[in-house]
């Protein structure tokens, strides 16, 4: 049995009128774990409460032993928002300088980050005339400084061309071969074969949790997309 | 509070208005221009208005453009989301704050050193007090302008609203800081509301500057105008939280 990086228990959130969370109770190991759900389902307030940016109602949320958004936890979680949270009009190079200087770590790894995500030769770039796969590939870089524990990315492949979602994928299995845990978030099924491990999720709650080759076998369906059809329609038949 | 980060987050703020030549260039040039343009207004008229004028205007420029300018990039940084990646890296909220007051207090101390070589270089405006006091004054009411700037930014959710703040909390205190109408003979109500206002406070400072330049007067008004910014900063403080709904 792997030691749990996150270990979420009875999570309730609620934003406005709504209960976004209802009571979710999951585990994270280390390696690739894909969390996919249509939009709208939840999971980018279950990935602010893993970083300490969600406000909750009750529940616990632990992450690398520590409750989650505690100060020790600062350094050893990278976080990527939706949309990428980077200087539009500092360049690529200014924005890691700046982003390694507020974590501590070296100048040097601020470069090693760029060229991890392929974005060596537009390093004198500013930020906002980049194309927006580029954009959010600074973004990633930037949750990439420090060689965190724990990396928690919404959506980060959203729009980009084949080629490079390969590669960044290569780049999320050789994070995780490090031994941490990388949680990614999807609204594309085609991306479940990518993972080590998926939780599927809709409307707040976790209907499937397992290898992609277990849901399926499980539901017998052919591929994760038909997998969730059949965890559905069975939830409501 | 972490000097580092206090530091990187002042680096980058300059960075960012270094980039941005038109800002830089209205930061710097325009006050230069407006105190000029105030000069010659009067240049006909007899007496020595522009004394009496000039000095409210150096006290007013830091605190409008550094209001404006740190509640809009404020604003911005909440609503494209580095404010919340930062706070969920080891960035206090007093290293936050204290960076965007640092730069922004540089920044004026360059925009009041010209305004004031102008004055009083160019346009004879006459100082009876130490001329860098001049230059601190405008310092203070800077970091005054930017603190305010992000106390109103969190209760703005776009661009345009944080630009209406400046009609609603800069304007009044521009008409009763006692530049038109002398703080005591106004009408009761109104004076005692003028001395609830911080900018009141850099008018008095600098007109004491120019006037009878009592230095006791002018540290004691400072020290208000300080008070006045270091209690938006800790209101500003109250509006940075980690956890949002």
């Amino acid at each position: 049995m792997m030691k749990n990086i996150i270990e979420v228990r009875d999570l309730v959130v609620v934003r406005g009128s709504q209960e976004v969370l209802p009571g979710i109770s999951l585990d994270v190991t280390p390696g690739v774990t894909g969390l996919l759900g249509p939009s709208g389902c939840g999971k980018t307030t279950l990935m602010r409460a893993l970083v300490g940016a969600q406000r909750l109602r009750s529940g616990s949320v632990e992450v690398l032993g520590e409750p989650a958004g505690s100060a020790p936890l600062r350094t050893r979680v990278g976080y990527v928002t939706q949309a990428a949270s980077v200087y539009d009009d500092l360049t690529v190079a200014e924005n890691l300088t700046f982003f390694a200087r507020v974590l501590g770590v070296e100048r040097s790894s601020a470069e090693e980050v760029v060229a991890s995500v392929g974005l060596a030769d537009h390093r004198h770039q500013v930020v906002g005339r980049l194309s927006g796969g580029q954009r959010s590939r600074v973004s990633l870089a930037v949750a990439l400084l420090g060689s965190p524990e724990m990396l928690v990315l919404d959506e980060p492949t959203v729009g980009l061309d084949p080629v490079l979602r390969r590669d960044l994928w290569g780049l999320f299995h050789r994070i995780a071969d490090g031994g941490a845990a990388v949680l990614v978030s999807s609204h594309v099924m085609d991306e479940a074969e990518r993972c080590d491990r998926l939780l599927l999720m809709r409307e707040g709650r976790i209907i499937a949790d397992g290898t992609p080759s277990e849901i399926r076998t499980r539901t017998g369906a052919a591929d994760i997309e038909q997998a969730f059809l059949h965890l559905v329609e069975g939830a409501a038949a | 509070m972490n000097a580092r980060i206090t530091f990187a987050v002042a680096g980058r703020v300059l960075t960012q208005v270094r980039r941005d030549h038109r800002t830089l260039a209205m930061l710097l040039v325009v006050p230069c221009v407006l105190i000029s343009l105030l000069w010659w207004m009067f240049d006909d008229l007899p007496g020595d208005m522009f004394d009496r004028f000039g000095p409210a205007l150096l006290a007013m420029f830091p605190f409008i453009v550094m209001f404006l300018v740190t509640s809009v990039t404020t604003l911005r940084e909440r609503s494209s989301g580095t404010l919340e990646r930062l706070l969920t890296m080891p960035m206090g909220k007093l290293d936050f704050l204290m960076g965007y007051a640092l730069a922004f207090g540089l920044l004026a101390a360059v925009q009041s050193a010209l305004a004031v070589a102008v004055s009083v270089g160019l346009l004879g405006l006459d100082v009876n007090g130490p001329v860098w006091l001049l230059g601190l004054v405008a310092v203070v009411d800077a970091v005054l302008g930017t603190a305010l700037g992000l106390l109103v930014s969190a209760f703005a959710t776009t661009e345009f609203q944080a630009v209406q703040f400046m009609p609603a909390f800069v304007l009044p205190q521009i008409l009763l800081c006692g530049l038109f109408v002398p703080r005591e003979a106004m009408p009761g109500v109104l004076e005692v509301i003028s001395d609830l206002l911080p900018l009141s406070y850099a008018v008095d400072a600098m007109q004491e500057l120019v006037g009878r330049a009592d230095e006791r007067e002018v540290w004691r008004s400072v020290g208000v105008v300080a008070g006045f910014a270091v209690a938006s900063l800790a209101l500003g403080a109250a509006t940075l939280r980690r956890r949002t709904p």
